[in-house]
């Protein structure tokens, strides 16, 4: 499995990553090394098998819909690169 | 006086609960050793020098009664959140965060009385199996092989900080997570011992995730006794993780030193392959000798799907990983590059910019496995086999109680090495992954030294929730062979 670098393009773009032309190219070369090796799983019959999302077995637990938390506005904006009036700032989104 | 850095966990606490020593002392002790040996291993990423030492003096006033790790200085991987003491999962994206809340293992660990020496150094968001794509700098293994002239071994990864500031006594204990090996092979590297629980055993909470369904964390120690202690004051049901077990945590030291007499031990043939090195082999062969003369029985088993397991992981780990790291995107927390463009672009420049090169990889494979039209052959597929090497461990113990085999491939390879390509470095795990696909406890166990010179360790598998078993079988290996 090739990965070339206009699919290497389109990816980064859904992973909202920048990636100069050099870099891409370096990346198409890693990431089909990457597909190449994974690519021995098609070897495996798995018809039937259900698939395994989580090792857990117990059933997701449920508390009663009432608010626990919350009330520390200071300590959520505490790490933002931008804020004001306890909103955090993010670059103009509409014109 | 004796050097305080090298006792063990277990015996620090006696010497504390004697009042042989203060915490202020055996603290100190740390950071006096941590300030001369640093600079050249590079272990720690940040030093809490000052609130340590009032933390210990506030250790120095409080009965222990009660605290299984009262006033013992401890170093904690930087992937856990500590509140006020920086956190940067060894990540440029996260050089400035600092969390404003404790994670529930690390508040654990409070609450028994220990003290945080500081945040040590790890793989990039734990990314790694050499502690070499640290934004913060490698770290280097305080041990040499036969023949080296300075210090050039890697310490395993992605706890390559714990392994190593243990390996050279720069703290007690230290916390470690795991998620493909991250715990096991640093601590076959170094020399250490190093359990991953069974998959909810510790809460994941506060803890910064890189592949949700895979990690956990665990004790990182000197001695198995050691990480049956820290793992009963790690351990247990947190309502904050939806994965945490609702598992009551049993006296895990009492485990240790129990008889392994009719216990079976199960010898996986498929990690024994073709190229697998003679030395490995032959420690391996001195491990399960040692516990035939300590009366288990070995029971010879095969677990088919384990040639698969690497693929399987490469596939569901950067899966969760890609949606994992979609959170840091300069908004919130962490670095921000703005470029004066729209709020896509900032996105896009603070990822690229904030992000390691392995990170990024890993971010596109994940991307790619689960993008329309590849989702059913690569994601779908990978889990269905994840669920075939799931049921390979079940039917395993049905006959065996405890299986085991070598940790890593190799013992500690050089600085430089094994980076021709991904899959070289991805190979180092392919003993580990295994178990931690199946969610099942391991334990690495130092078990020998290589021709030249350089720790081998036994990897110890259980049943899910049976620690005390895999501590039981580790405790007879340890410092035997």
């Amino acid at each position: 499995m090739s990965i070339d670098t206009t699919t290497v393009k389109k990816i980064a773009r859904l992973a909202r990553l920048d990636i100069e032309e050099a870099r891409a190219e370096a990346m198409s070369a890693e990431l089909s090394t990457i597909m190449g090796f994974v690519e021995q799983l098609q070897a495996v019959d798995v018809t039937g098998v259900e698939p395994l999302l989580s090792v857990s077995q117990a059933t997701l637990p449920r508390r009663a819909d009432v608010v626990t938390d919350g009330n520390y506005v200071d300590a959520i904006l505490k790490n933002a690169p931008d804020k004001k009036q306890g909103f955090f700032v993010v670059p103009k989104v509409v014109g | 006086m004796t050097n305080l850095t090298t006792l063990t966990l277990t015996e620090a606490a006696a010497g504390i609960a004697t009042k042989k020593f203060s915490s202020v002392e055996i603290t100190q002790a740390h950071l006096d050793a941590i300030e001369q040996h640093n600079p050249a291993l590079n272990a720690y990423i940040t030093v809490a020098a000052e609130q340590a030492l009032s933390a210990a003096a506030e250790a120095d006033k409080t009965s222990s009664e009660g605290r299984l790790l009262h006033g013992l200085p401890l170093g904690i991987k930087d992937l856990f959140c500590t509140k006020d003491i920086r956190t940067t999962a060894a990540s440029k994206i996260l050089e400035n965060y600092v969390p404003q809340y404790e994670s529930t293992v690390t508040q654990n660990l409070l609450n028994h009385g220990a003290i945080f020496l500081g945040k040590l150094n790890l793989d990039e968001f734990a990314m790694g199996s050499a502690n070499i794509t640290s934004a913060y700098g490698v770290v280097k293994s305080p041990l040499k092989a036969t023949g080296d002239t300075e210090l050039c071994r890697v310490p395993g990864g992605s706890s390559g900080g714990s392994a190593a500031a243990l390996a050279a006594n720069l703290c007690l204990a230290a916390t470690g997570t795991d998620t493909g090996g991250s715990i096991r092979q640093p601590a076959a590297f170094c020399g250490i011992v190093g359990i991953k629980p069974t998959y909810g055993r510790c809460s994941r909470w506060g803890i910064v995730a890189f592949a949700s369904s895979l990690d956990q964390a665990g004790p990182m120690t000197k001695t198995v006794a050691d990480a049956a202690l820290m793992l009963e004051a790690m351990a247990g049901f947190d309502a904050k993780d939806s994965t945490s077990a609702r598992h009551a945590v049993p006296n895990f030291r009492a485990a240790v030193g129990q008889s392994v007499k009719g216990l079976k031990i199960g010898i996986p043939k498929e990690y024994r392959p073709d190229g697998l090195s003679p030395e490995i082999a032959a420690t391996w062969d001195k491990g399960i000798q040692q516990l035939k003369d300590a009366g288990a029985e070995i029971v010879n088993i095969s677990l088919p799907h384990t040639q698969y397991a690497l693929a399987c992981y490469y596939i569901i780990a950067p899966a969760e990983a890609s949606s994992n790291l979609a959170r840091y995107d300069g908004v919130r927390y962490g670095v921000r590059v703005d470029n004066g463009g729209t709020l896509d672009d900032m996105y896009c420049a603070t990822r690229a910019q904030g992000f390691g090169a392995e990170v990024q990889r890993r971010i596109l494979i994940g991307t790619y496995v689960l993008s329309a039209g590849y989702y059913d052959a690569y994601y779908l597929r990978a889990q269905k086999v994840r669920a075939l090497i799931a049921r390979d461990f079940a039917e395993a113990f049905q006959k065996v109680d405890a299986i085991l085999t070598p940790t890593a491939p190799s013992d500690a390879f050089k600085l430089g090495e094994k980076q021709d390509d991904p899959i070289t470095m991805y190979l180092n795990d392919v003993f580990t992954v295994p178990a931690s696909l199946a969610g099942v406890p391991a334990m690495s166990v130092p078990a020998g030294l290589s021709a030249q010179g350089l720790p081998l360790g036994l990897q110890v598998i259980g049943r899910m929730f049976d620690e005390e078993t895999v501590l039981k079988v580790g405790a007879v290996l340890e410092g035997k062979i």
